[in-house]
């Protein structure tokens, strides 16, 4: 699975609202849920993983990959992103978040290359600059599917 | 197993390992994984938030806050291996 394919129809917003560290995630997940990899119960999943051992999805600065265990509540391995309109702090040293990535894994390894090409763009702060200065979640698309041509 | 942050930190991890010339063998896995299972590596790479809860295992815990800076990755690798 390439990147950009990791990444379905309405699986992407920008300007996103989010008022806490819950309300980011779920933002993730809802968009999973549009795009057709998980059903709801998948976003309640992440949440319950961050609420027993805290904000370890926060990877890198402003950077969160909300996900859970492979599960019957995910449909199809995929990824969201929801770029938040503002910061928000999830009490990690990475502090403040605005880029949540969603993550949904149907199994242990078939997400393993999408999750590769990913974490090679997001080392490049370049990159991340241009997801964090988006304002369409089209202009998010477009800069996914740079370089990821398998 | 892992799926989601601890492939991300293994996969920098093992790009350290390579450059630094040290042969190692490197899985992901979630907290309650490492708790049972952790007993035979050297070494546990995590985040920060996760340390408390790995305390009691022999192997050596690094924290790691940033997954992508692979300049704090090797320093702290190189600490515990140097």
């Amino acid at each position: 699975m390439s990147l950009a394919s990791a990444f379905a129809e309405g699986s992407i917003a920008v300007a996103v609202l989010a008022a806490d560290r819950d309300e980011a995630i779920r933002a993730s997940g809802e968009l999973l849920v549009a795009s057709g990899r998980t059903t709801i119960e998948y976003t309640e999943q992440m949440l319950a993983a961050v609420e027993e051992f805290g904000p370890y999805i926060v990877i890198a600065p402003q950077i969160a990959l909300a996900h859970a265990r492979p599960s019957e509540a995910v449909l199809e391995t995929g990824l969201s992103l929801a770029v938040l309109a503002e910061g928000v702090t999830f009490g990690s040293p990475n502090d403040p978040v605005r880029l949540v990535f969603g993550l949904a894994a149907k199994d242990h390894d078939g997400h393993i290359s999408v999750l590769s090409a990913l974490a090679e763009r997001l080392s490049d702060q370049d990159f991340v600059n241009s997801l964090l200065n988006a304002s369409t979640s089209a202009q998010i698309g477009a800069l996914l599917s740079v370089g990821s041509a398998e | 197993m892992g799926i989601g942050t601890s492939v991300l930190l293994k996969m920098n991890a093992e790009k350290v390992l390579r450059t630094m010339g040290i042969e190692a063998t490197v899985e992901a896995c979630d907290v309650a994984t490492a708790r049972r299972s952790a007993e035979s590596a050297n070494i546990v790479l995590t985040t920060p938030e996760l340390v408390e809860s790995l305390k009691g295992l022999s192997a050596e815990i690094i924290s790691i806050e940033h997954f992508f800076d692979l300049h704090e990755i090797t320093t702290k690798l190189s600490k515990a291996l140097l």
